[in-house]
Order: structure tokens, then sequence, then C-alpha cells
């Protein structure tokens, strides 16, 4: 794929005003469909999930999943939104073969949530991100396609479809154009889609594991010269599936628009693919004109009239919203803004708390996720919760420091071999002999051997000066590959030189 | 023994319950007489001899255990090809779906079976249900048993002709904008469009799902009746079912009394284009209900006549996107698939070649009035047509208990006459369309033979929603009142096959 020529991210903001429109898709976690009975399972056996209805077969006819229905309420009351009093589902009509109907039981202009607004914090401020609706609508089947080089349907051989995802309940939550950001416009985007996945779980209507395509975001992004009303054209850069590309797509999409405009060029209005490798946009379907997709009310169902006391019942049982628990938190961890803004933006909140219930103290749990581990997952470009180590794991390693089994060094190799895929954290230890060494025997032959080897340091030791006992201790620890116990191993070398620590 | 296929449906369960006759005989004979006439008449797509005779067999076995059967077990019916059948071929007329055996029944396929009926087989129909004549079928025309030179009537020409051809005492028609009333009318039998939502359409392959409607056919009021109660009801598997009690049908179809009741006859039905035996039975059979003790008033509603091109434009929209399924991909027919073609070139041929004209051009008529920038002007406008002509009916009932009218301009036309001028076959659904636009219940009960021509005429009544009763309480009257004038019922002067 080719990188573009790009202005750089400061040059863009010196100029251009980025605009910015998100489109999130979240699947609901219902046992069922959205419009049939069958299992919403995540990995079975390729259409093993399917009935005449979801696979649209002649005469088949959709009825509505009251869960689906009350999940979007829940979402649109925790958005601020106001909630249709009567809304209808409408069909979106466009040829495609996963889609088993050939349209999309979905919502148009009467949206079942509307008018709402989600608050998010970027570098401790507030940034109100205004939301547009929030629709109900289904999801198509998934396609692979074999034989070409990208896997992509261009130059593929033939293509399979799976329509177990065929019908699983979807809502499309679009915010209104996302203004007056600059220079923070990637971190908002990041920061809003990060709250709204916090928002969603605590919900409880989706686990929203977006490596999984559980939430799914769409980019929408345009630059317009500073002080100029007027929206741009925009790209849509489509599904950006991790809070840290959402932050890049959009960062390079301004670097790119940048470019483009200042190079006296016009932007095309496309879709654009996501590249997660380098971060870069690709050109996907040009859209000449805007898709027809001929909406009309769906005849198959009747309208929804959630009534106002069953919104108002949804609403009193709404649970503690993310910015509040998240306020809570930061006071029974006592952390700072900036601090606990980091464990935010690092996905840390629902790891360190599963670590605390698995028995680990939070200051210990925070430690490990924020430290380690949010280092690899920044590494290698993935999300903390996609690390292959659990809050249990990490929170036995936690207790193997806390009984003095491991130092902070041997905890870190510890959690180098789980990530490893070498087992639990004891089998670890015991695979890789990861134990503090605090037996004098066997430090004392370390010990004396560094000594032998160091008659210089030694001597200033002799002479009182015992902060040199610090190059001694290093290479005892070198010598024992880091497990000795490096508070024993000053104690038996200020011993062996005679001197009082 | 009588001979069988005569018998009425009643009869038939009756004989069957009774012991005088087995379920097996009654089939049998059903299946002997479509080998004997169907390559004539061409009601039937697919016959499941198999499949009819367990059926059959289970009722017998039944009977010999002892235990009670309903109001028609054991008797045989004909199935219009647009409901699903498991292990049946369903076509809906269409080579699009040419070999497609579905792996589910229609609630109204499953409702039949569980009440003992013996489903002989599936009937020919227009593409789709879309037309007036069973000429668009993709498998030959159905002949009216009448006059087999002359249209049965359309959509549902199959299953009218095969209960005129005495195939089957009972058929299953769906009505979209008249497709079992009409042809009721043409053939001399009895049709009947429910009240829409009151019969699932789970199963019913989707022409327009706001104005489909699946409903009885037969010989008889009293046998429409009792198919009708079999099948309608609330069904949680379709979202637009009616939750809430069938009327006592059967009840009102035997009580052949309309004294004092009240009966509007629609002012916009006649005049130009109707012809004249047709408009002269009606108006004899509007006398006959003023003698059976009726007051009848001529009643008006002016929206009727925007009726047809509000139809015209409601039923392909929905149709353009009911139809765009049949892609290739899962089911059907799949043409130009040599490795070599994209999805999206196979989909295009296979329409190409499994859709009819008449399919084609609605489907097309639907795509431009949905499309963005005319959307108001077509479909919402004649949605609000939709709004006017349920005030329409509304003001009428508020002064009488149902309606009359001809259920069609004309007696049965000449196969070929129409084929080629869409307008002309349109018109013989425009006195039957405007209560598919309200969603209310109708019927069409035989009222004589046009004198020019000797083919039947059918007299449409319209009843408010879900008093689907008055509907077969003023039908029996009349086929009562005229079956003593006539001596006999009009299908005796049917001609032999």
């Amino acid at each position: 794929m080719s990188v573009e020529n790009l202005v750089s991210f400061e040059d863009a903001l010196a100029s251009y005003d980025p605009v910015m429109g998100l489109e999130v898709h979240v699947e609901l976690g219902t046992a069922t469909k959205m419009f049939c009975g069958c299992s919403t399972a995540f990995g079975g056996e390729p259409n093993s999930q399917v009935c005449p209805t979801c696979l649209g077969l002649p005469g088949s006819l959709p009825v509505v999943n009251a869960v689906g229905v009350e999940s979007a309420i829940k979402i649109g009351l925790a958005l601020n939104c106001e909630i249709a009093e009567w809304c209808r589902f409408a069909r979106k009509n466009y040829f495609y073969p996963d889609m088993p109907k050939n349209f999309q039981t979905s919502q148009y202009d009467e949206p079942i949530a509307f008018n709402g607004y989600l608050d998010v914090e970027v570098d401790g401020e507030t940034f109100r991100v205004e939301i547009e609706r929030a629709h109900m609508e289904e999801d198509t089947g998934k396609s692979s396609h074999i034989g070409g080089a990208t896997g992509r349907i261009h130059g593929a051989e033939y293509s399979l479809v799976d329509y177990n995802r065929a019908g699983i309940p979807l809502i499309e939550i679009v915010t209104k154009p996302i203004t007056g950001a600059g220079a923070k416009a990637p971190e908002v985007a990041k920061a809003y889609v990060a709250e709204l996945r916090e928002l969603i779980k605590a919900l409880g209507v989706s686990e929203a594991r977006m490596e999984m395509g559980q939430m799914r975001c769409d980019v929408n992004l345009s630059l317009r010269p500073l002080g100029q009303e007027k929206f741009g054209t925009r790209s849509e850069t489509k599904n950006v599936n991790s809070l840290r590309s959402v932050e890049r797509a959009a960062r390079f999409e301004i670097q790119r628009h940048a470019a483009v405009l200042s190079e006296g060029g016009t932007i095309v209005q496309e879709t654009r693919h996501f590249h997660e490798e380098d971060g870069s946009t690709t050109s996907g379907r040009i859209k000449e004109e805007a898709e027809d997709y001929r909406y009309f009310p769906e005849p198959d169902l009747v309208p929804i009239a959630p009534s106002r006391e069953w919104v108002e019942e949804l609403r009193a049982g709404l649970p503690e919203l993310p910015r509040l628990r998240r306020r809570r938190l930061q006071q029974e961890w006592e952390l700072s803004d900036k601090d606990m803004q980091a464990v935010l933006n690092a996905g840390a909140i629902d790891p360190i708390l599963e670590t605390v219930a698995a028995g680990a103290p939070a200051d210990q749990a925070r430690k490990w996720w924020m430290g380690e581990l949010a280092r690899r997952a920044n590494e290698s470009g993935t999300d903390l919760s996609a690390q292959p180590i659990t809050p249990a794991q990490v929170a036995r390693v936690c207790a193997l420091v806390a009984e003095g089994s491991l130092n902070d060094k041997l905890a870190r190799q510890v959690i180098e071999g789980v990530l490893n895929g070498e087992g639990e954290p004891d089998e670890v230890v015991a695979k890789r002999g990861l134990a503090v060494v605090s037996d004098d025997s066997a430090l004392g032959t370390a010990v004396d051997e560094a000594i032998a080897a160091n008659p210089g340091v030694a001597d200033k030791i002799r002479d009182g000066k015992v902060a040199a006992a610090g190059a001694l201790v290093g290479a005892v620890m070198k010598a024992t590959r880091g497990q000795a116990d490096a508070a024993r191993v000053k104690e038996l070398i200020l011993e062996r030189l005679g001197v009082q620590g | 023994m009588a001979d069988l296929i005569r018998f009425t449906a009643a009869e038939t369960a009756a004989a069957v319950a009774s012991g005088d006759v087995s379920a097996v005989e009654v089939a049998q004979a059903h299946l002997d007489r479509i080998s004997a006439v169907d390559e004539k008449v061409n009601a039937f797509l697919h016959v499941d001899t198999e499949g009819a005779l367990a059926a059959a067999r289970a009722v017998d076995d039944r009977r010999a255990r002892g235990e009670e059967l309903g109001p028609l077990a054991g008797v045989p019916l004909a199935l219009k090809d647009v409901f699903t059948t498991k292990g049946v071929p369903t076509t809906c007329g269409s080579r699009i779906l040419e070999g497609w055996v579905p792996p589910y029944d229609a609630t109204v396929t499953r409702r039949l079976k569980d009440a003992g009926v013996v489903i002989l087989g599936k009937t020919n129909m227009d593409e789709f249900a879309m037309g007036s004549s069973t000429e668009n079928s993709a498998y030959g025309p159905t002949g009216n048993p009448w006059d087999l030179a002359r249209i049965p009537g359309g959509s549902g020409g199959g299953s009218a002709a095969a209960l005129a051809a005495f195939e089957a005492p009972l058929a299953i028609g769906t009505d979209t904008g008249g497709s079992i009333r009409q042809p009721g009318a043409v053939t001399g039998t009895v049709g009947v469009k429910p009240t829409y939502g009151s019969v699932s359409r789970f199963g019913l392959v989707a022409f327009s799902s706001s104005l489909d409607q699946g409903g009885p056919c037969a010989r008889t009021v009293l046998d429409a009746a009792l198919l009708h109660e079999a099948i309608a009801g609330h069904d949680p598997l379709d979202s637009t079912s009616v939750d809430a009690p069938v009327p006592p049908l059967v009840e009102a179809a035997r009580r052949r009394e309309i004294r004092g009741m009240r009966i509007g006859v629609v002012k916009e039905f006649g005049g130009e284009g109707y012809q004249d035996g047709v408009v002269q039975r009606f108006q004899e059979a509007v006398e006959l209900l003023r003698e059976l003790g009726a007051e009848v008033v001529e009643v008006s509603c002016p929206s009727f006549t925007l009726a047809l091109p509000a139809y015209y434009l409601i039923a392909p929209s929905e149709a353009s996107s009911n139809l765009a399924r049949f892609d290739a991909m899962r089911y059907g027919l799949r043409v130009g698939d040599d490795g070599g073609r994209s999805a999206e070139e196979v989909t295009a041929l296979t329409r190409e070649a499994g859709f009819g004209p008449e399919v084609k051009r609605r489907i097309m008529l639907g795509t431009y009035a949905l499309s963005s920038g005319y959307y108001d002007a077509y479909y919402g406008s004649a949605q609000k047509v939709r709004t006017l002509i349920s005030r329409d009916f509304d003001a009428a009932f508020a002064g009488v208990d149902v309606l009359v009218s001809p259920t069609t301009p004309t007696t049965a036309f000449p196969i070929g006459e129409r084929a080629d001028d869409p307008m002309a076959m349109y018109l013989a659904d425009l006195c039957t369309i405007p209560s598919n636009l309200a969603g209310n219940a109708a019927m069409s009960v035989p009222c004589g033979l046009a004198p020019e021509d000797n083919l039947p005429v059918g007299l449409q009544i319209i009843a408010p929603a879900m008093a689907d009763d008055r509907l077969y309480r003023v039908g029996g009257a009349v086929e009562a009142a005229f079956t003593e004038k006539w001596g006999h019922p009009l299908l005796e002067e049917a001609p032999a096959l």
C-alpha cells in the first residue's frame, strides 16, 4: 500500500480545522438474533446458527427481539437521548451477497433514540460530543474472499458466506459533526469511542469487544480552512476497530487531507480502508453519487411504541455511569487526574478491577497493567484487554511478590512467560526456576566471588564508603541472574567486609 | 358410493367421520380426477400423491383409534403454490424458484395439516401472484373449467379452477388486489379475502407485504367458513397478525337470513367498462337482498377511483424489495455461474432469465417509485390515498353493515386477449383493490351467469375489519336463495370436462 505524502500534524492544524463524524456499530449481547430465535453465540460452525428468517428464505417473516429494543432504549437513555414515542423499522435496499434479503432491516427517519450527548474527558478537560441518533438494525453475514492476495473481493477466486452473523442485533450510534476539537480531534475521537465502550459495558447490553468486532467504528473526517464556516468534503474510513486505531485514523486523515488541500487538490468523497500495520488509509469505493437505498417503512413489522412508563422504568434502572464510576474509583485508588486519565486511555480500568477482585491490592494491580503490560500493548499496537494474560494471573504474580517469592525483576519475567504462553504464573516460576534466592549459603559464594573480583571497590567500602556497595550488589545480582534478594546481598557484603550498614 | 368429487367439504368430512368413506378413498378419487382432467385444466403445478395419501391414511388411522376428528379431517385441498410446504416444491409460478424445496411449512400449511386436511398439491398462479389471469405463470396458463380457452382469473387461477373442475373441494388462495375474489367470480366459486392480519402470512412468499392476505376458496359458503376458521387466528411468527379472536364464521354461514341488515351499494363501481350481463346479474342480486329483508341503500366512496393507481405504486414498491432476495446465492435458479463471472453478474443473469415480463415490469415500477426524489410523489402519495380510502370505508360502514358490488367488471376473458395490455388487465381488479388497501374483509359469491356469454358473475360483499362473519351471513343467505331459485348450485351448469 502506498503511504501518500503527508504534511505534519502540526502544520495541518496550523491551517485547517478538522470536523469529525463518528458512526459506531455495537453488536448487542442478546441471546438470540434481532428478528428470529437463532443463537448469537460467537464462533459456531459456519451457517450452523441460521433459520428461514435470518437466511431470508421466501415466505419468512421477522419478529422483533424485545431485549434488543430494551437495549436500544437503555443506550439511548445513557446517551441523554430522547426516546421516540413511536418509531418504525425501515428497509435499506441494496444488493450484496452476504445480505440474505438484499435489504437490511434498519431504521431511517424514525430512530428509536435521538438528540443526545456524551461528555468525554481529554487532558482533564470535558468535551461534549453531541449524538444525532441511535437506531436499531441487523448485521449482515460475513464474506470471506478466497484466493486473492489481499483477502478483499477484488482478485479473489471465490467467496464464502457465513450467515451466522446475519440478523445479530446492532445499534448504530451516530454523532453530530464534532467541531472545535482542533489538534485534540484524534484524542477526542479515541476518548469518545472509549467512553462509549465503557458505557455500553456498564449497561450490560454488550461486551463491546472491539477485537471481536462487537464494536466497530467508522471515522468520517473533513478539514476546513481555519475561520471557514462551511464543512469540507469528507472521507469515510470504515471499520476502524481499536481505540488506538481510531486515533491514528483520524490523525492520518487530517495529515492526508491537509496534504491534498495544501497542494490545491480536492478531497474525493469516498470510503477508505484503515491499515493497522502502518496507520494509513487507502481509497476504497468512490461514492460518485450518494447511493440510493430506497428506504421505506418495513411492512412486515409493526411500529415500536415504547410506553413512557417503561422508558422511565428503564431510566430508573440505569447502572452507575462510567464517568461517575471513574470519579469514584479515582478517589478510592487515590490517583491524580493525570494518572486516572492514563488508566482510562490505556483501557486499564476493567483489567485493574478484575485483578483487584482476584485478590491483588489496587496499587499493585495498577502498577502491572499500567507498566509492563501497557508498554507491551503499546509496542504491539494492541488493546490492553487483548493481552494474553488474565487478571487472575496478574493477581497471582502480585501475591507471589507480596509473599517474597518474587522480586519485581523476577515478576516481570513471570509475566513475560505467561504472555509467551508458558502457562500459569506458578508453572512459569517452576519451569524457569525463578525464585528469589535469600539463602545465605547460596548467596555467600556469589558475594565472595564479587568481592574477590572487585578488590578496589571492596577497599572503598572497608574505608567507609558504604554507598559503593551498590556496585558489588549489582555484580551479585548479575551473577545470580536477578534471582538474589538484593537487600540480603547488601547485608552479606557489609558483613563480610566488617562494615556497619 | 356417490360421486366423491362432487361432495362439499362439509359432506366429505361428515362421511369420513362417520366411516361411510375412508379419507384414502376420498383422496384417491380426487387424485384420479386430477389425472383425468388436469392435463386440460393445468390447475396444478405439483401433485403430491404420496403426501396426500399419507395424510389421508393418518386421518383414517386416527378414526380407527377412536380419536375425534376435526371438521375438515380427510377433506382434500389444493394449495396455492405461494405457501411454503416442507419437502414439497414451492415455485410461486416462477422460473426463479424452479426446484426449490422449502425446509419449512407456512403457518397456513401447518394449520391445514393439523386439521387433518389432505393437501393434494400446489396450484398454478400468476408469477409471484402478479396478474389477474394466471397467464403470467412460468408454467403455462390455467384454463377456466367453464371454457378452457378463457382465463380462470388470477393470480389464484389454479386454486379456483381446481374447485370448478372438481379436482378439490377446497383451496387456499392469496389476495393482494383481488387474487382470491376475482378468480372466484369468473369460475363460479366462493372466494374470501379475510381481514388483513387475521390469517398468518408466515410462509406466504411475499408479493406486497402490507396487502397480501391468504384466504379460503371453496364451492360453497359454508365450506369457505369451515376452511377460514381452520387457518385463521393469531400467529406469533407474523408480527402483523391480529391478536383477537376470529368471529364465529361457520355459525354465520349457517344462519341464512339477513332480515334487517343494512347493505350499501357502492356507487362508484359501475358504468363504463362494466359488462352489461355483469351489471344485470349484480342488480338482480341487489334485488334479491331486498327480497330477503335487507335494507339496501346507495353509498358513495369517492376515493375508490384513486385505488387502482395507488395500488400500482404500493404493491410494486414493496415487491421490488421483497423480490430482491432472489439473487441466485442461496436457493432457486442460478444462471451463468461458470467460475469466471462475479456474483453480481450471476445475480443479474439469473434475474434476467428467472423473472417473467410482468414481474420485471413491477420491480422496475417499484424501484422507481421508491427512488430518492420520487418517494414522496409516488409511494408517499399512494399511502395518503390509502388513508382516504380507509376513511371512505369508515364513513360507509357507519351507515351500513356490508357493502356490495360486482366482484370484477367482466366475465372471464379469452386467454391472450389482455396479455399485451397491462392496463386492461389491471382493470379486472378495480372493485377488489380498495379492500386490500384498507385491510378489511371481502367475499365473492356466485350470482348467476351473464346472459351474453353464459359465464359466471360474482357478487362482492365487503365487511369492516374483523367483521368477517358478516360476509358469511350475507353470502350464505344469497347462496341459499339463488340455489333455490336456480334449482341447483351454479357449478352444475358448467360443461363436462
